[in-house]
């Protein structure tokens, strides 16, 4: 395995791991929601490299995650969309740009 | 202190997760299927040449029907949160004369980039969502410059809007039922007409995929002078 990781064939893999270890981090410490949804987004993206990065193992592109992914990304997209416009409502009515501790 | 100890803790946490993660690729099993071997063996069959939208829109078409309904969904909620009270005058526009000039420019290369998007998909990376993405783009950059896109405007326009928002999941959903009349499975084209079918269904879901983008940008309008609900609720009874 330790060739393996040499080789550095699962690079993206790696990095993918890395990402989702780092927005976890900052989606748990920071209260501000922009921050939590920007945590969340590098969560997301550090799945999707994991999803394709783990494909290359020497066979080729793997175009099945390839898919899976490009409309993951999209659909990304919409849902910090539909997060901010939550957040704006939130921020709209409660003029709290946190959530409210639960103790 | 105790921000401290929350802060700690998040390490902890965030570092089991990433040692588990990464033990699961290190550990990960061998794959029992080769999955880009069995996609160029049956990609013949296959209404696109493509790969990637042979899966999407062939192989895994029952997937790609559920995230562009996900997509809708996403609206949907949006729709429903839209600020009950008008932000007044619309101050989306940006009173840039520089950015409307580059978009009298940039606009119909937008829109050329998105038709090619959608008919490059066949045979090389392209595809629905991506000619998707550059019309929303397309449309986000019109907002922008101030541009009203007049035909969604009003009931009437509105009611277009959400037409053509379920424009494209209804017709993945027809050919689906209509595969099914044929005797066959669901989504699964006959060989014959798969090449067309399949460019129908993505013509569709370009337009529902950029105006789901679109109106999910417009309807976070920008923050008015009005003060905060809560604000106004706080405030002592004179």
């Amino acid at each position: 395995m330790s060739a393996e990781l040499a080789s550095g064939a699962a690079f993206y893999a790696w990095l993918g791991v890395l990402l989702c270890g780092l927005g976890l981090f900052a989606f748990v410490v920071h209260r501000h929601l922009l921050r939590r949804l920007l945590a969340f987004n590098i969560m997301g993206s550090g799945s999707f490299l994991l999803l394709v990065g783990l494909a290359q193992d020497g066979r080729g592109p793997d175009p099945v995650p390839q898919a899976l992914v490009l409309t993951g990304i999209v659909v990304a997209v919409a849902s910090t969309a539909l997060a901010l416009v939550i957040f704006r409502r939130w921020h709209r009515v409660s003029g709290e740009s946190t959530l409210p501790e639960d103790v | 202190m105790k921000p401290r100890l929350s802060t700690l803790l998040a390490a902890i946490a965030s570092l089991i997760v990433t040692a588990a993660l990464a033990f699961a690729v290190l550990e990960r099993p061998a794959p029992a299927e080769n999955l880009p071997q069995r996609v160029s063996q049956h990609i013949a069959e296959a209404g696109a040449a493509h790969p990637i939208t042979a899966v999407l829109l062939d192989f895994r078409s029952v997937d790609t029907l559920l995230e562009v309904a996900v997509l809708l969904v996403a609206v949907v909620v949006a729709l429903a949160l839209r600020e009950a009270q008008p932000d007044g005058p619309d101050r989306m526009g940006l009173d840039n004369p520089l950015l409307r000039a580059v978009m009298s420019w940039l606009l119909p290369l937008l829109l050329l980039v998105s038709a090619y998007l959608l008919w490059a998909g066949a045979t090389r990376p392209g595809g629905a969502f991506q000619a998707g993405a550059v019309l929303a783009a397309a449309g986000v950059l019109l907002r922008l410059a101030g541009v009203r896109l007049g035909g969604f405007a009003g009931t009437a326009g509105a009611t277009r809007l959400r037409l053509l928002l379920v424009l494209g999941p209804a017709v993945f959903v027809a050919v689906g039922i209509g595969t099914q009349l044929g005797g066959r499975a669901f989504l699964d084209y006959p060989p014959a007409l798969a090449g067309g079918l399949i460019l129908v269904i993505e013509l569709a879901l370009t337009l529902s995929i950029a105006l789901a983008l679109l109106s999910l940008f417009r309807l976070a309008p920008p923050q008015s002078d009005v003060e905060h609900l809560g604000e106004r609720r706080r405030r002592p009874r004179q």
